[in-house]
């Protein structure tokens, strides 16, 4: 198995290096057919791996592969930990990779750097193989800096648009404080466990959880609760957590299968993904778990809020990919690391599929992304249209599609989770619901019904994709609905992911779940005896009445309610808070010691003053050096006369 | 007021004035005679402390080498004496100063360190001792390598002062041994093939 | 009765002169190498007297080696002279400068 383990982070990797290296000389067809090949072998690779660990219940495999180096007894390895969590991550990551790297044929097919697009979502797939099969932090670490750099350099893709050169900045910056907060965190459990193996550090935790540390006299911290929020700090860059969110819709300025691929699947779930391998160490600080369930919450409405008044279609997709990972956040934070993980799983799904059902109909209206310049598109897109509509229903929880099972245990874990702060969680949620159905069915009438908005070149152009567009479309569509009520029973509800995740025993909130519903069905049923559902049906009923049946209604509100929607429409000011402090301070610092700690004291003082002082002295002293004889002489003579009278009279 | 006493007071009265001579001549060549002068005079106050083998020596080498190469040069040049004395007397006060200065600082070292009372008083050698002898038999034994390396420097010193002053003038016409020696009969003959002539053409 | 301390005197006296004979005669080349064989005299007469009362033949051997490089000194000074006259047509201490910072 060793050997499987190994290829399947190589295989996309040397579809990266062939098609990024050698693109130019193979051509556009064979550097796709490389890295497809990479994908796919890894694909069918990770499937093996899944059913050997999770159907045949093999035992989890640790091992090392590589030593780096020994460094004063800290040993730095790439080692793998082969166990259920990871398997599900291999195959969502493998199967959303290789739908991608498909589509993108269709998608980027006039791009000039078509060889050069699929080098870089290949190296993505295999960064983030090495980030999930890690058995330690630095390997970890190391796969989250890869997927940080793919996911930069792919948000700039197109490096002549400004905006996308801007937005990929703002990204790379934005991950650095998470990550700066993430390489501290990785450094606090290397300074008191001295060791960087997940099982070491795991078995040394519950030694820590009583202990304390100061970092300012006087007040003493928790170190685990430390240790954790700063590793959930790292998850939060990652994972575009309210306040280091604001990155993530500017990444749309990237080619759509990427925003598919990195910023709704893949990518921005690793901050789920690590905090629930790190579950051993969060189970022991309720402070820490508080934190993730407050911010979880704060994310999933707020942001559910701003895809409200977008109008830009990727960018709707954007802020619900936001809400959604601030659903699997308060999963985390309420200890239902594994309903997180099948949100995190199903999420995937749907969420790749509705991105690429946008990209199909940007690819329709000839990269218009304007909601308000679409409508009726279902004439001329059945199958984008269907596919697009099965994603919508799975977002917004309609029982039987695969969101449901996911959301609705993340509901009811929130509502019997007992920590600070559970209260707004469980009432932010379950807002959430609704205003999750309220946008995405906004989006959905907005794009697919109604009047026919485009000018008349776009409508006579107007006709479904090509088959390489379509067929992901449908073999996303089909999880989409299926994998909820395939995983539920035991990802949500049994302890499906063993010894991968740890659970205190007085947060065994998801276990309460399991003891309501015994298998998907009686969850079905029992749902429509509580609240979520209908406040999903109340949200496509009102997007249908207000988009469908009296499309003048919104404009009225928005007139009268000009406040609020000049908040929403800036985002809660985060980008100019952004802007005019962080950017803006950082901007007048910067010119303070340009001008004054550069300028004036080290090229004006130290580098010119000292040249100055010494041109200035040696002016002086210049008169030294007459060129005449007898002047040395004269100073030889009276320097021995000097020594002289210092001898004799000393 | 010995024998000895008088003449060592005459040579260094000599000597003194000798050299006040050498610094305020107006003229080089009478300079250069002043200190031909000098050397005599400190000559014969070295045989007075038996110092003989040095004393000859330098009238063989100063005098009889060195001041005549001086001479040489002064006459060989064609200098501008009046340029020459140009802040004679403006200088005269501050070298005064430094000479008196540096005078009587030495004489406080000499009169302190070495007064009459504190130096050993002279102890005559025998008849049949030779100063050259023992210099001769440290010079070679103990001092074979500064002596070898002394030798050397002269031999640089003549090397470098030939190289120096020598020039090659382009019209001077001179022999050159070696191509002479080395030239063979094919430079210089060429036999030359003629037919017979008519006597009467 | 000769002391050392009467030929430390004449040498000290020789080495004030050649020293006030640096200063007064600074045009002259010629003059300056003058005074710096006087200097070199006072020396040896240093040299020798020392060598004599403490009977130590070293001393004298030294002022040997002070001879050899003296003449050395001489040869080369005055060589450099001559060349020095060629070029400049002039000895004055004043013509050379081009050493002048």
């Amino acid at each position: 198995m060793q050997s499987i383990y190994l290829a399947i982070p190589l295989a996309p990797l040397f579809g990266a290096i062939v098609a990024g290296l050698f693109g130019w000389k193979i051509g556009r067809t064979a550097s796709h057919l490389v890295a497809i090949a990479g994908v796919a072998v890894a694909f069918v690779l990770s499937l093996i791996v899944f059913k050997h660990i999770v159907i045949d219940a093999a035992e989890p495999f640790n091992g090392t592969v590589y030593t780096w180096m020994v460094s004063n007894d800290i040993n730095f390895q790439i080692g793998f930990l082969i166990d259920k969590l990871t398997a599900v991550m291999l195959i969502v990551v493998t199967f959303v990779s290789l739908m991608v790297h498909i589509y993108t044929i269709g998608y980027m097919h006039d791009d000039p750097g078509y060889q050069r697009f699929f080098s870089y979502i290949a190296l993505f797939t295999f960064s983030m193989l090495m980030l999930v099969m890690s058995n330690n932090f630095l390997q970890l670490f190391f796969g989250w800096e890869a997927v940080g750099l793919v996911s930069y350099l792919l948000i700039g893709f197109w490096y002549k648009k400004p905006t996308a050169i801007y937005a990929n900045l703002k990204a790379f910056l934005v991950n650095r404080v998470g990550d700066f907060g993430f390489l501290l965190g990785i450094a606090a459990v290397l300074m008191y466990t001295g060791s960087l193996d997940y099982a070491e550090v795991f078995k040394q935790a519950p030694s820590l959880s009583g202990r304390t540390m100061e970092i300012f006299d006087g007040h003493a911290w928790s170190i685990l609760t430390v240790t954790c929020i700063l590793l959930f700090i790292g998850a939060m860059g990652k994972s575009a957590q309210v306040p280091l969110h604001v990155w993530l819709p500017d990444s749309m300025e990237g080619p759509t299968p990427i925003s598919a691929l990195i910023h709704a699947a893949t990518m921005v779930t690793a901050g789920i993904f690590m905090v629930a391998r790190m579950s051993p160490l969060f189970e022991l600080s309720e402070t820490a778990l508080s934190f993730v369930l407050v911010i979880g919450a704060i994310t999933a409405l707020f942001m559910g809020f701003l895809g409200l008044v977008q109008n830009d279609i990727k960018r709707v997709v954007a802020y619900s990919t936001l809400s959604q990972l601030g659903y699997m956040t308060v999963a985390l934070g309420a200890s239902a690391y594994a309903t997180g993980i099948f949100h995190l799983m199903t999420h995937a799904f749907f969420k790749a599929l509705l991105f690429l059902g946008a990209g199909a109909v940007i690819i329709a209206m000839h990269h218009e992304q304007d909601m308000r310049k679409m409508g009726g598109l279902r004439k001329y897109m059945p199958i984008t249209w269907i596919t697009s509509l099965i994603g919508s229903l799975a977002l917004i929880g309609t029982p039987g599609f695969a969101g449901f099972y996911s959301k609705d245990a993340i509901i009811v874990a929130v509502r019997n989770s007992e920590l600070a702060g559970s209260g707004f969680a469980y009432a932010a949620v379950l807002i959430g619901v609704f205003i999750t159905a309220l946008y995405s069915f906004r989006m959905y009438f907005m794009v697919f019904h109604g009047k026919e908005r485009m000018d008349e070149h776009t409508r006579e152009h107007l006709h479904e994709c090509s088959a390489v567009v379509t067929v992901p479309l449908i073999l996303l569509a089909i999880p989409s609905v299926l994998a909820g009520a395939i995983f539920v029973d035991q990802m949500a509800f049994g302890g499906f992911f063993g010894s991968a995740i740890v659970v205190d025993e007085t947060h065994r909130i998801a276990a309460d779940v399991a003891h309501h519903f015994d298998s998907w069905w009686g969850l079905i049923l029992h749902s429509f005896a509580d609240l979520p559902v209908y406040f999903a049906a109340a949200g496509v009923l009102l997007a249908w009445f207000l988009y469908m049946k009296r499309p003048d209604i919104p404009g009225m509100i928005q007139n009268r309610f000009a406040l609020i929607h000049r908040i929403l429409v800036n985002k809660y000011g985060f980008d100019r808070f952004n802007e005019i402090v962080f950017a803006g301070g950082s901007r007048q610092l910067g010119n303070l010691f340009w001008r004054v700690g550069d300028e004036k004291i080290i090229d004006g003082l130290v580098v010119n003053g000292s040249a100055r002082s010494i041109g200035w002295f040696s002016t002086i002293v210049r008169h030294v050096q007459s060129g005449y004889l007898y002047h040395y002489a004269f100073v030889m003579i009276i320097g021995l006369l000097l020594l002289l009278t210092w001898v004799v009279f000393r | 007021m010995t024998f000895e006493k008088v003449v060592f007071y005459l040579f260094a009265t000599i000597l003194v004035l000798a050299a006040v001579r050498v610094i305020t001549a107006r003229n080089p060549v009478h300079a250069a005679l002043f200190l031909v002068l000098a050397f005599f005079s400190s000559s014969a106050l070295w045989i007075l402390i038996e110092a003989e083998f040095l004393a000859i020596t330098l009238v063989l080498v100063y005098v009889g080498a060195v001041m005549v190469l001086f001479l040489f040069v002064v006459m060989m040049l064609n200098i501008n004496i009046d340029v020459m004395r140009e802040g004679f007397i403006k200088y005269l006060p501050i070298g005064v100063a430094v000479a008196i200065i540096s005078a009587i600082e030495m004489g406080i070292v000499i009169t302190g360190n070495f007064g009459a009372d504190k130096s050993p008083a002279l102890v005559r050698k025998p008849a049949d001792y030779s100063n050259t002898e023992a210099i001769g038999q440290v010079l070679y034994t103990e001092y074979l390598f500064a002596f070898e390396v002394a030798a050397v420097l002269l031999l640089v010193a003549i090397v470098a002062a030939i190289a120096l002053t020598m020039r090659k003038r382009p019209n001077t016409r001179y022999q050159n041994p070696s191509s002479q020696v080395v030239v063979r009969k094919e430079d210089r003959l060429r036999v030359v093939k003629m037919d017979v002539e008519d006597k009467q053409s | 009765m000769i002391t050392l301390s009467d030929y430390l005197i004449v040498g000290a006296i020789l080495f004030c002169l050649s020293l006030a004979g640096i200063f007064l005669n600074r045009k002259n080349v010629i003059i300056l190498l003058m005074s710096i064989e006087l200097m070199l005299l006072a020396v040896n007469m240093n040299f020798v007297a020392f060598s004599a009362f403490l009977q130590d033949i070293a001393g004298q051997v030294f002022v040997f080696f002070i001879l050899t490089v003296a003449a050395a000194e001489a040869a080369i000074g005055l060589a450099i002279l001559v060349v020095l006259y060629r070029s400049k047509q002039s000895i004055n201490v004043d013509d050379m400068d081009s050493m002048k910072g």
